[in-house]
């Protein structure tokens, strides 16, 4: 039964809209990397390619798990305050005498944990909106890393812990490679497990999956959870490349990584988009960052130009033939 | 108040408004006992004045959450008409404060279509439209002013009085937010476009069916709320004497903060302006009585979050027990 259901979606998927929306995205970065090679003659190399995904890469790991979140029909805005506590946990509990390696388990479980109380949270009291439930937590985990740290920042971190943000091994980037697995992973398990599958279910119809017996709480807490641990994971890469770290880290990353996820084909109303969207739309909004970074354009005209790339997107997609117009009332 | 309709429904909202009325009395009650000077006519104005651009902000805000939409953009549309506003005067001096707030309500207005054309029109999510706007407003912020802040210097002492004035010992602020929940009061409840809002925001297909142009409806919502929103930008500057490229970034999420708290559902349809009213007081005490006490600064974002969940926790339960004793009337 749900080998068939796998089967009939996937063919339903190649010859709709996705397929052709990941083309588009490849073709907007290729555009992107000629018009940024029309920029300066040493863009073309291999180092561009493996250093300019640095500046953006910690903020992609989130974007995987936050497509899941979308997946659902729902969104999280506290990641950004989730990865902040975490980072000042770190630090603070390395100053406290700590050894860096337990310091960042730690930073991985409080992320874990904040994640696990959102989805707590939201599975208990299901008519709460995830929008509401998250920006509470929000202002909370943001709270607490200002109870801890206060106006303060902390760092001091032994050589090695830089050497996760900047080093590389051969020629790419350590980050590059944690990427990739978490990618890879990732896109495994939406793509290739029914876990993956109960998700898409979930976002086009709750009731339906409920009903037909899949653990709709168990499922939301996981992908809460799981976004939680990507915001820890985010904490160690950040504080690695900053090499210390304030209560006001990464604010607005939230949006930041909704705006990659949503470029990438997921829409917040849930129940559509693919893994290879949203990876490829982190590095079209990346390159282009990096691109206009090059030519000097200063960071408040490339936030306009990521807004607008950010809307046009949607449009393009709402004015596709083959796609389905949404109410504009769901999914706020 | 707000007995004129007496439907079991309304119960429920009454009943959440004296949970809410309790609480805050509890707090003052809590806050008057460590710090005597707390309710005093001095302080109580002061409180008021600082909540009022709040409260002007989260009236338009709960209009759009009735519509079961969200903006995020606020907070950038504030900052780039107080910022307007605000070079426009440095430049001609002699410049009327009307005009100033003419001005600043004017690009309001234009960034409120915008966003109401995006929603409306193109049938964008608003959470997703209102982000990228969100962006493309900030943006236009720095390049308006070039990266440079208005001193109270630049400003003239007449645009200065357009948010220090008093009046009859009041301050005009207080005033203004008084008008324009009366104003909102009566537009809402007792106009056919107010009843409008509710109607699309609490079932948008029927709201169709029975003749409501519900493009229309949302289009005007949201160019209110531009409108709030550049009046508001314009007292905002004139109150601090200061515009600044990053004035009010993040305030979006106070002003839905202030509306959940009143009890305005963001799935729409629901909420009331007396509830509006007390949650923005509630926000507004939380945010300036703290410090009163000794509460350290660094705490305001943990208490502000914690009260914000507890809210929204204890709104749910309510509900549920009415829900229940519901059904139990309805067995027997």
């Amino acid at each position: 039964m749900e080998t068939r259901k796998i089967e009939g979606t996937k063919t339903f998927n190649a010859r709709s809209f996705f397929f052709q929306w990941e083309w588009l995205l490849i073709a907007l970065f290729i555009i992107i990397n000629i018009f940024n090679s029309g920029i300066s003659p040493y863009y073309l190399q291999l180092d561009t390619f493996t250093d300019a995904p640095m500046s953006f890469l910690d903020k992609a790991f989130m974007v995987m798990p936050m497509a899941f979140v979308l997946l659902l029909g729902e969104i999280d805005i506290s990641v950004g305050s989730t990865v902040a506590l975490s980072s000042v946990l770190m630090a603070i509990s390395y100053n406290a005498g700590l050894p860096m390696s337990l310091a960042i388990v730690l930073c991985l479980l409080v992320g874990t944990a904040c994640g696990l109380i959102n989805g707590l949270l939201l599975a208990k009291f299901k008519e709460l909106p995830s929008m509401i439930v998250t920006l509470a937590t929000m202002t909370i985990y943001r709270g607490i890393a200002l109870i801890i740290l206060k106006d303060q920042a902390s760092g001091g971190f032994p050589k090695w812990f830089n050497f996760l943000g900047w080093g590389y091994v051969g020629p790419i980037p350590l980050m590059m490679i944690m990427f990739i697995i978490f990618a890879v992973a990732f896109g495994i398990l939406l793509h290739k497990t029914s876990f993956g599958r109960q998700l898409y279910g979930m976002g086009n119809n709750l009731k339906a999956c409920q009903y037909s017996g899949i653990k709709t709480s168990r499922n939301k807490i996981l992908v809460y959870t799981m976004l939680g641990l990507m915001a820890g994971v985010t904490a160690v890469f950040l504080t690695s490349r900053m090499g210390s770290t304030r209560p006001n880290v990464a604010s607005g990353y939230e949006l930041e990584v909704i705006a990659m996820a949503v470029l990438g084909g997921f829409s917040t109303s849930g129940g559509k988009g693919n893994m290879v969207g949203a990876i490829i739309a982190a590095f079209v909004i990346g390159f282009l960052r990096y691109g206009l970074g090059l030519i000097n354009v200063s960071s408040q005209v490339i936030l306009i130009v990521v807004g607008l790339l950010l809307i046009g997107s949607v449009l393009a997609a709402n004015f596709k033939p083959g796609g389905k117009k949404k109410s504009a009332q769901k999914g706020t | 108040m707000n007995n004129t309709e007496k439907k079991k429904s309304r119960d429920m909202a009454s009943f959440r408004e004296i949970g809410l009325l309790l609480f805050i009395v509890l707090i003052s009650i809590i806050i008057e006992v460590r710090n005597p000077s707390y309710l005093t006519v001095e302080n109580f104005m002061d409180l008021l004045t600082n909540t009022s651009i709040l409260g002007i902000l989260a009236v338009g805000m709960m209009m759009i959450l009735l519509t079961g939409g969200i903006d995020l953009s606020i907070g950038a549309v504030v900052a780039l008409s107080g910022m307007t506003a605000s070079i426009a005067v440095s430049k001609v001096p002699s410049l009327n404060p009307i005009i100033c707030i003419l001005i600043g309500c004017g690009v309001g207005l234009a960034a409120g279509v915008i966003n109401g054309f995006f929603v409306a029109k193109c049938k964008i999510l608003p959470i997703i439209a209102t982000l990228g706007m969100m962006n493309v407003f900030r943006g236009l912020t720095y390049i308006v002013s070039g990266g440079k802040w208005v001193s109270a210097y630049q400003m003239s002492d007449n645009f200065k009085a357009i948010g220090t004035t008093k009046v009859l010992g009041i301050n005009i602020l207080i005033i203004m937010a008084i008008v324009i929940f009366v104003i909102f009061y009566y537009f809402i409840n007792f106009t056919r476009t107010g009843r409008y809002i509710y109607a699309v925001g609490s079932n948008p297909v029927s709201a169709e069916i029975t003749g409501i142009n519900k493009t229309k409806v949302l289009w005007l919502t949201y160019s209110l709320m531009g409108i709030i929103s550049g009046f508001a930008g314009v007292l905002w500057v004139s109150k601090f004497a200061s515009a600044q490229g990053d004035t009010a970034s993040g305030y979006e999420m106070n002003v839905i903060a202030a509306c959940v708290l009143g009890g305005v559902s963001v799935s729409g349809g629901n909420g009331k302006v007396s509830g509006l009213l007390l949650g923005t007081l509630l926000l507004g005490i939380l945010n300036n009585a703290l410090p009163l006490i000794n509460v350290s600064t660094f705490w305001q974002n943990f208490i502000q979050g914690a009260v914000i969940l507890f809210a929204i926790i204890m709104n749910a339960m309510v509900k549920r027990r009415a829900d229940q004793a519901n059904l139990r009337r309805r067995k027997i």
